[in-house]
């Protein structure tokens, strides 16, 4: 009885996706997705994106990023195109996935998400260096010529739900505003279509604990669907949908800043091909793909969102951290060791990188940009922004099809 | 069963300061994680130390090694999500978050974490879906144990 039942809602669901889709065709308005030769107009894939010192290089903060690249995005209350804001200083990560703004920058409201009992939805997302803090809201957001509608976001440190959780203040700094963040958002354009996935759709203990539904009386932890969940924008794009592809120039030494490009879709259009990219497929459940350096492997990421190439310590590398800024590698001169990226579909690639002096490449406040930069990690290899420098790196996103194959995936 | 429930009790009643903290404190502490955790814990023996692994289930393993004489001197934790840190590096926590915002005024970005101190060393490292962490106290490492046997 039940599976006969389900199948014919099945049965009726497919027959309805059906109609809707003959529906869009005979609508006149033909399709732009994955059509090489259509004769509409593309939409415009490319978003500009500066790598420079970024919103927290002035007073009050007097704390200039370096390799950090940052892009404005638009975001408006659902529907609206009045209710709407730019904003600028958002970080461009492809380590994460989600749209996250700072509630200190942002100056329009957005509907809240709620879930059980009728309350409002707050999320606590873990980084490295500790969690953000703040509710699921809606928003219609442009980037480029591409529209992602009904996004959830996270607006962080929103000052409705100032009590945060012990469960969540305990996974380490809150980075919730411009001092603790170093950008007014994050732009997370990852391999993972949603920040959680399938975890926090379970019940009970298994449950991470990412979302919660905040009342008068506090905050609980609660399931949220992968519908709700805060979403890599790039699944909402009606067409480029498949994943990203950053293109930075080559850099030499220090600079105050360059712009490069965030361009959306693989494939899908004549400036996002896969060419002769070599294709590394990624793990999908941990995101990492293999690096063997000096005939050992490591576990390894590549990511714009960390500054530098952070691999091993000084007593494998042979390469002195700095006196006072310990986190980066000082070697008395300029080094080029070479590594080895191995997909988990076995493709390979070997390739040199630069390991500088930190203290030399970072001396002045002004310099925005450093190719060479690079310090201690015990635990992973992490490709850094200057791996991105002269390369155009292609992130797919898990399940998404590609002339290369299904994502998740980095090329380049 | 009850046990258990007694644990899971004391730990919420303790909280902001819980007794059950690990880095630092006795291995009896480790029950008290494991309630907290809500976890499955499997012990062994090493050389010169106990090892007590804990495995929680929303895939998070965190490992803990106590000295000889009973106390925790270094903590691991692998997993898609961070373990509570607060619980886990017990009164060593707030050290640890002063430096990481110390650390974050230096330009370091969002990269991974080395904190170096006299008496606590943490690094921590990865993205979302997968981290890595370990921390110690390098002094009450018990003799013949090396800092690369921690991981």
């Amino acid at each position: 009885m039940k599976p006969a039942r389900l199948h014919e809602f099945f049965s009726l669901l497919l027959a309805g996706i059906l109609a809707a889709t003959v529906g869009c065709g005979s609508s006149g308005r033909s399709s732009t997705s994955n059509s090489s030769g259509g004769s509409t107009t593309p939409v415009n894939n490319v978003q500009t994106i500066t790598v420079n010192t970024g919103p927290t290089a002035g007073p009050p903060i007097n704390s200039p990023a370096i390799n950090e690249p940052f892009t404005s995005v638009t975001v408006c209350a659902p529907g609206s195109t009045s209710n709407c804001q730019t904003v600028s200083g958002i970080l461009v990560d492809t380590g994460s996935p989600g749209l996250r703004i700072l509630s200190s920058a942002l100056t329009i409201s957005l509907p809240q998400q709620t879930g059980a009992g009728g309350n409002a939805v707050v999320e606590c997302l873990p980084f490295v260096h500790g969690f953000t803090w703040g509710p699921v809201q809606t928003a219609d957001l442009t980037i480029a010529g591409e529209q992602a509608k009904n996004l959830p976001i996270q607006v962080i440190g929103s000052t409705t739900f100032p009590t945060i959780p012990t469960s969540c203040s305990s996974k380490g700094v809150e980075e919730d505003d411009l001092k603790s963040l170093g950008a007014n958002g994050i732009l997370g354009i990852g391999i993972f279509a949603q920040d959680c996935g399938d975890a926090c759709t379970l019940t009970g203990s298994s449950n991470p604990g990412l979302y919660y539904t905040c009342s008068s009386s506090g905050c609980q932890v609660t399931t949220e669907s992968l519908a709700n969940q805060v979403a890599n924008p790039v699944r909402f794009f009606a067409t480029d949908n498949n994943g990203v592809i950053i293109d930075l120039p080559a850099v030499t030494g220090a600079e105050a800043s360059i712009t490069g490009s965030l361009i959306f879709g693989i494939g899908t259009q004549s400036n996002n091909a896969l060419g002769n990219a070599t294709v590394y497929t990624i793990n999908p459940s941990t995101g990492d793909i293999t690096t063997r350096f000096n005939n050992t492997n490591h576990t390894s990421f590549l990511d714009t969102g960390s500054n530098a190439i952070y691999f091993l310590d000084a007593a494998t590398t042979g390469f002195p951290t700095c006196t006072i800024l310990t986190f980066w590698y000082c070697p008395t001169s300029t080094q080029t060791p070479s590594a080895t990226n191995q997909g988990a579909n076995g493709a390979s690639g070997t390739f040199t990188f630069t390991v500088a002096n930190a203290d030399t490449l970072t001396g002045s406040g002004t310099i925005g940009v450093a190719n060479g930069l690079a310090g201690p990690n015990a635990g992973t290899f992490d490709w850094g922004l200057p791996f991105f420098f002269g390369r155009k790196v292609y992130t797919a996103i898990e399940n998404q099809n590609t002339p290369g194959g299904l994502g998740p995936y980095w090329a380049y | 069963m009850n046990s258990t429930i007694t644990c899971g009790i004391l730990a919420i009643l303790t909280l902001p300061f819980p007794l059950s903290a690990s880095l630092g404190r006795d291995a009896t502490s480790v029950q008290e994680d494991v309630a907290q955790m809500q976890g499955t814990l499997r012990t062994s023996s090493g050389n010169s130390y106990t090892l007590h692994e804990i495995q929680t289930p929303a895939g998070v393993a965190v490992k803990e090694y106590a000295s000889p004489v009973g106390k925790v001197f270094a903590v691991t934790w692998k997993g898609p999500y961070h373990p509570d840190l607060r619980q886990l590096l017990g009164p060593y926590y707030d050290e640890y978050v002063q430096a990481v915002r110390t650390q974050r005024t230096q330009r370091s970005g969002r990269g991974p974490i080395l904190i170096q101190h006299a008496g606590l060393v943490v690094e921590v490292s990865g993205h979302l879906r997968s981290f890595v962490g370990r921390a110690y106290v390098p002094q009450q490492l018990p003799a013949g144990m090396h800092v690369e046997d921690i991981r």
